[in-house]
């Protein structure tokens, strides 16, 4: 008998509470049966906040902490267990509360040990010094509380009544019951059917499923997965239930409750229920059938466990829904929560519970499909679906294939029942950005930042300060965010020519790239005008599906700040159109399987967006700079002719008047009036995405070879890029780009590009630069100034490390976005993604890179 | 930059005894901002010029970066090249006895009107020509004034700003050169250091005798303290001490009353339908640099007053005006967008959005009525916004014109009722509208006002 174990099953998400006197032997049994980290000790508590295990008067402070630690561990879905003597009442209410609050179970392990134990035990330790009357006045608490602990909440207790009991215990982890995250899928989600079992078999053979007699054979591999809402309303209840029934019986098929499912379960255990319209049909319906039949039903329904946690925590499904806070744990909250979703209390106008759009607030990562409310059609709303499309109300049953977010629809053979209020129309897009979901720093949760997790680079961190000059901008100038779901990252420059004359030379890129083990470049000549992304859609209803604008255009044009690029609308729309036909004619559009695509492009001419700054800066500074110096260089002439010595001052003047005339020529090149569309110059260089596709799986080949064909459709506007190919262990192909980038610098070009063949490269200890810019000694007046070719020395020392790790970080975070966008994320989770590009760019890096 | 001084007074070189500068050498004077050399083009009994050529060494334009919108500004920069600032600051360290009008060897031409004439190679005039001539015209000189284009190549583009300027007077050097040590700056209309108190001494030293009769002189100590209101009006006041009996010029600041009337009626009729609506927890969404506020503050039935706004510049100079009032330091200031939800919006009773709205593009606009009217919910919200058809009482404001660069729309009456109308019934607000500011019959008043309040429950 001794040996017998005492099984303790403890919910693997738990608050458990020891009680018991001082000395009882709580912490040495949650040592031995717990992980250190779970176990929060009272003494260890008063010993953080005080320095001292013993001391009393730190009580409150050390329960306030061990109350803090405890719901922290619980929001992230840990087992906690509380160490102290918990044997007052009122020292358990706030643990209960707690692990309601997070909805976890409360358990109760109580050390109802011999008091004259207690007390020998006690006197003998060393470590604490216990006045007598300590131990037995909370041994009296301890007996008065033994009976009210269920009253109090607590969902299990165990009580250990001998040193043997504590000796024997065994704790086993009991999974929680919606915790089926080792079930992978595919599924087959099927939405409420409510008695409509001609439509349910209908639709399982539309899914593959063969119904053969008894027998429901799924395709190899799925399950189908019910969300509820069997019975009521519809014609054949009995039958649905025997068939899902059979299929969850069989392994084929998992089902969670509906509210409808819940009441029939009532009903049949002869407890009093509302006989609603729907509910008096079933059970009319199931008079009929055998008691066995119904006993089993009983069974069947009131077993069923409230949601489940699928696919190693990535899918939920319940039946009104479910919150992330709630999703995979068990309380009464959480199962009234998938039974009926967020109710208020209050009835509409039809007499129907008001339900908070609990979708509209989620956030979680997990996709939730649900049912419950029926809808025209199912949309994703933050990564929930609704797919109750009405079958009973004359819809239609639907079920989502999972993973592949496939639809599929049998439309209702009949209007069943009356709809007591109309079909939802779609639900709104949930179209406005919460700043908290945004960014960091403007709530007390990210004071510090946000870290934004990518694919390409784990966490990126946006420091709150740069999201707070972002805000405005963002704020103020951006485009519709709905648009805005890609900002190109910024370009760092080599390192530092050691040329006596130039600062930045294509040997340098090379050297990087060959050093970080690519072997292969796609060089491009850098277009100087201004940097574009594109977004052309094939019509305006395209744009308003796949982006969500209403304004009915079918694209835009934004700067690299997320600003429309072209003041003049009418400019915009005829770029965008010529663009269309462009994907029209080069069937594009078909070969992709798209009807929108975004592109990184440079718009030319630059003074076509930087007039203003030509105006006020370039050109003045030039036209300040040749009088100055012209009238210097006479003056001096002057003062030469009479024999003053002023030779030097002379030639160093005659020198700058020149540097300031390669100054203009510099920047002349990239100017022309633009009266219309036939001036303007359009330069794709990325196809980023279409509909299903990130292109930064494709080569820098494969997006020229495909842009050059949008280009040769619209040749009068649109240029495709000049490029070489570069094999970096090839001495041959390495001399002939120098010459190249050597060539069109000297011919009025601003350099190039270089890029590894892949887009998204990498090497053993991560990203290398995407891209990195060789700009030549000419354009380089247009960044450090007229002169700077007379002080080059002076411009050598190049700090690059930061512009190269923000070129990375944000070209993580620009894919992230795309992807997430693709993906059909919703707009909060790609706009945390450009949000966070808009404020890198805010940093402080010499903006001379 | 070159400045030159020539003088036809016989015998034309003692300029070189005025200025303190051999006519046969040419020297180099080391400054902090680079080298400022002084050579003789001529030198001849009949005619004489100094010149003065600054050589600005580029390291030192950078911390003038901060100040620009172009992030390159401290090195595509005009200022190696323009007459500036540091052009004054040459003169009064080049040619510092010439300034204070002492001359050992021949201090009997201190104080005697020479024939001068000065030439300046490129003098930005922000202003445009007519401003150069309306500055040194009073004061005695002829003005010969040449512009070029910004570059040959795009006349399209237009003149630059920059002038080769000739000017010529009978006058003592040294009040030559305190002229162009003042006015070089004010035309350019930029310093390339911090102007502080001490900046109204130098503008006295230098201009006390001749600025208190200009007519630009309110202009001129403007734009020489940097537009700093209080030191402008410090400075003023110290130049009309100093000139007793002119009855001074307020034409400036009645303008400037007639426009902070209508921005306080506006507040004024705010507060009051916050006050009214009983409202403890207010809040103002735009709140720019704090002036309701200001006002919320004082007023003991807010229990809790709360401004936000986007811009962290707006908001650091509301929190240094809230700084100096009694009940300031309650009041809470923070960054936030209304083209967001937010949840700090929620739980006040009343917000102010007073001209904010007409700063927001479409999508932003319905972004912003989610956010306070389905969101945040206070159970009253006070809009105020321009009424565009009194822009056409403006004569100074061209027909369909907005008031702000920044406004993305006005509204005419009938639009703004529309607008309140509609998002009143969609979240379920009553709503009336009121004028503010004197009403013409015809146009209505200048600013036009909705007060939302919240309906029982929703609906």
């Amino acid at each position: 008998m001794a040996d017998e174990k005492i099984r303790l099953s403890i919910p693997d998400l738990s608050l458990v509470v020891l009680i018991g006197v001082s000395s009882s032997g709580k912490s040495t049994f949650a040592r031995e049966h717990f992980l250190p980290t779970e176990v929060l000790s009272a003494d260890f508590f008063r010993a953080l906040v005080a320095d001292d295990e013993n001391s009393l008067e730190a009580t409150d402070d050390a329960f306030a902490a061990l109350h803090f630690v405890a719901a922290r561990r619980l929001a992230r879905g840990l087992l906690t267990v509380v160490d102290a003597t918990n044997v007052q009442p009122e020292a358990r209410k706030p643990l209960v509360e707690l692990a309601k609050h997070y909805h976890a179970q409360p358990v109760a392990i109580v050390f109802d040990l011999p008091q004259a134990l207690c007390e020998e035990r006690a006197a003998v330790r060393t470590d604490r010094d216990l006045p007598p009357h300590v131990i037995p006045r909370q041994y009296r608490q301890l007996r008065r509380s033994l009976k009210g602990l269920k009253r109090e909440g607590f969902r299990r207790i165990f009580a250990l009544r001998s040193p043997t009991d504590v000796a024997r215990v065994e704790t086993v982890r009991e999974k929680l019951w919606p915790d089926r995250r080792e079930e992978g899928g595919p599924f087959d989600i099927i939405g409420d059917v409510h008695g409509c079992c001609a439509e349910l078999e209908a639709l399982l053979d539309q899914l593959g499923y063969r119904i053969a007699g008894e027998k429901v054979e799924p395709p190899p591999g799925r399950k189908a997965v019910f969300v509820g809402d069997l019975v009521d309303r519809g014609p054949n209840a009995p039958g649905v239930l025997a068939l899902v029934m059979r299929m969850v019986e069989s392994g084929s098929a998992l089902c969670v409750p509906g509210n409808h499912d819940a009441r029939l379960v009532r009903a049949l255990q002869g407890r009093k229920v509302q006989r609603t319209p729907g509910l008096a049909e079933t059970l009319t319906q199931l008079d009929d059938e055998t008691a066995e039949f119904k006993k089993k039903i009983e069974t069947f329904l009131g077993g069923l466990v409230s949601h489940y946690v699928l696919d190693g925590g990535a899918l939920v499904v319940a039946h009104a829904g479910m919150k992330e806070e709630m999703a995979g744990r068990a309380s009464g909250a959480v199962r009234a929560f998938a039974l009926y979703g967020d109710v208020t209390g209050e009835e509409d106008e039809f007499g129907l519970p008001v339900r908070r759009d609990w979708a509209a607030e989620y956030r979680g990562r997990a996709r939730v499909v649900y049912g419950h409310t029926p809808v025209a059609q199912p949309e994703w709303v933050n990564n929930a679906i609704n797919i109750d499309t009405g079958c009973v109300f004359g819809g239609a049953l639907t079920a989502l294939r999972y993973p592949e977010l496939e639809l599929v629809s049998i439309p209702a053979k009949a209007q069943y029942s009356e709809p007591v209020r109309p079909l939802a129309a779609q639900q709104t897009r949930d179209d406005v950005l919460d700043l908290a979901d945004v960014a960091g720093g403007f709530d007390s949760s990210s004071a510090k930042g946000r870290r934004v997790e990518t694919r390409l680079m784990g966490r990126v961190f946006v420091h709150a300060e740069r999201a707070a000059a972002a805000l405005e901008v963002m704020s103020r100038f951006a485009v519709d965010h709905r648009w805005l779901v890609y900002l190109p990252p910024t370009m760092a420059p080599p390192q530092t020519s050691t040329r006596s004359d130039l600062l930045e030379h294509p040997d340098e890129v090379l050297a990087y790239y060959r050093r970080y083990g690519v072997r292969e470049l796609v060089c491009e000549e850098k277009q100087m005008g201004s940097r574009a992304v594109l977004i052309v859609c094939r019509d305006p209803a395209t744009a308003q599906r796949r982006f969500g604008g209403e304004d009915g255009s079918a694209g835009i044009c934004y700067t690299r700040t997320g600003r429309r690029f072209f003041a003049d609308a009418g400019l915009e729309a005829g770029i965008l159109d010529h663009m269309r036909q462009a994907f029209e004619r080069s069937e594009l559009w078909s070969a992709l399987a798209t009807d929108w695509a975004i592109l990184d492009a440079e718009v030319m001419p630059w003074s076509a967006k930087a007039q203003q700054l030509l105006e006020d800066q370039y050109a003045a500074v030039g036209a300040a700079a040749r009088m100055s110096l012209a009238a210097s260089v006479s003056a001096l002439e002057q003062a030469a002719a009479r024999g003053v010595d002023v030779g030097e001052l002379l030639s160093r003047c005659r020198g700058r008047a020149e540097s300031v005339a390669h100054y203009a020529a510099a920047y002349r090149p990239y100017c022309w009036p633009v009266h219309s569309l036939k001036d303007l110059k359009v330069a794709p260089f990325h196809l980023l995405a279409t509909e299903g596709q990130v292109h930064v799986n494709q080569t820098h080949a494969w997006h020229l070879e495909t842009l050059d064909k949008l280009c040769a459709a619209e040749p009068e506007l649109l240029c495709a890029i000049d490029r070489r190919r570069v094999v970096l262990d090839d001495m041959d192909s390495n001399s002939e780009v120098v010459r190249w980038w050597e060539e069109l610098t000297a011919s009025g070009s601003e350099g190039l590009v270089a890029k590894p063949l892949d887009f998204v490269c990498t090497n053993g200890r991560g990203l290398v630069q995407p891209a990195l810019k060789c700009r030549g000694r000419a354009y380089l007046r247009l960044i450090y100034g007229p002169e700077y070719t007379e002080r080059i020395d002076l411009l050598r020392h190049r700090n690059l490390k930061g512009k190269q790790a923000l070129a990375l970080r944000e070209f993580a975070l620009g894919v992230e976005g795309l992807e997430r966008f693709v993906a059909g994320q919703p707009l909060h989770r790609v706009h945390e993604c450009v949000f966070g590009v808009l404020a890198l760019e805010s940093a402080p890096v010499d903006p001379r890179f | 930059m070159l400045l030159t001084i020539s003088t036809v007074h016989q015998p034309a070189t003692d300029l070189g005894y005025l200025l303190y500068k051999h006519p046969g050498r040419a020297q180099a004077f080391d400054l902090p901002f680079g080298t400022a050399h002084v050579f003789y083009p001529e030198a001849s009994p009949d005619r004489c010029t100094a010149a003065l050529l600054l050589d600005v060494d580029p390291t030192a334009l950078k911390r003038r970066a901060a100040s620009s919108d172009f992030a390159l500004a401290s090195y595509v920069n005009d200022r190696p090249y323009a007459a500036s600032s540091f052009t004054s600051v040459a003169i009064a360290r080049v040619f510092t006895s010439a300034l204070n009008g002492q001359c050992r060897e021949r201090a009997e031409l201190v104080e005697e009107p020479l024939p001068l004439r000065v030439g300046v190679s490129a003098l930005p005039c922000r202003g445009g020509e007519d401003l150069l001539r309306d500055l040194f015209e009073p004061l005695g000189y002829a003005v010969e004034v040449r512009g070029f284009l910004l570059d040959e190549h795009f006349p399209e583009w237009g003149n630059s700003p920059y002038y080769e300027v000739e000017l010529e007077c009978v006058r003592p050097l040294k009040e030559v050169l305190a002229h162009l040590y003042v006015l070089i700056p004010v035309l350019d209309d930029e310093k390339h250091y911090y102007v502080g108190e001490e900046e109204i001494d130098k503008l006295m030293r230098r201009g006390g005798e001749w600025l208190a009769g200009h007519p630009l002189r309110e202009l001129v100590v403007e734009r020489y303290l940097k537009h700093q209101r209080g030191l402008k009006q410090a400075a003023l006041s110290r130049l009309l001490v100093e000139e007793a009996g002119e009855a001074e010029d307020h034409a400036g600041e009645e303008a400037l009353e007639a426009e902070l009337s209508l921005n306080r009626q506006r507040l004024t009729a705010v507060f009051e339908e916050l006050k009214a609506s009983g409202a403890r927890r207010v809040l103002d969404l735009g709140c720019g640099e704090g002036r309701l506020l200001a006002l919320l503050a004082a007023e003991v039935q807010f229990a809790e007053v709360a401004g936000m706004d986007v811009s962290p510049q707006a908001l650091s100079r509301a929190r240094r005006r809230l700084e100096r009032l009694p009940r300031g330091e309650q009041v809470v200031v923070f960054q936030g967008s209304l083209a967001y939800r937010d949840a700090r919006l929620s739980g006040y009773d009343a917000a102010a959005l007073v001209e904010v709205v007409e700063h927001l593009d479409p999508p932003q606009l319905r972004a912003c009525e989610r956010a306070v009217f389905e969101f945040a919910r206070p159970a009253t919200v006070v809009i105020t916004t321009p009424n565009a058809e009194y822009n056409a009482h403006w004569d100074a404001l061209p027909a369909g014109a907005f008031r702000h660069p920044d406004h993305r729309f006005e509204w005419r009456r009938v639009e703004f009722e529309a607008w309140a109308e509609e998002v009143g019934k969609c979240y379920g607000y009553a709503v009336r509208i009121a004028p503010v500011g004197p009403e013409d019959p015809e146009l209505g008043a200048p600013t036009q006002m909705a007060i939302f309040s919240a309906r029982g429950t929703r609906g």
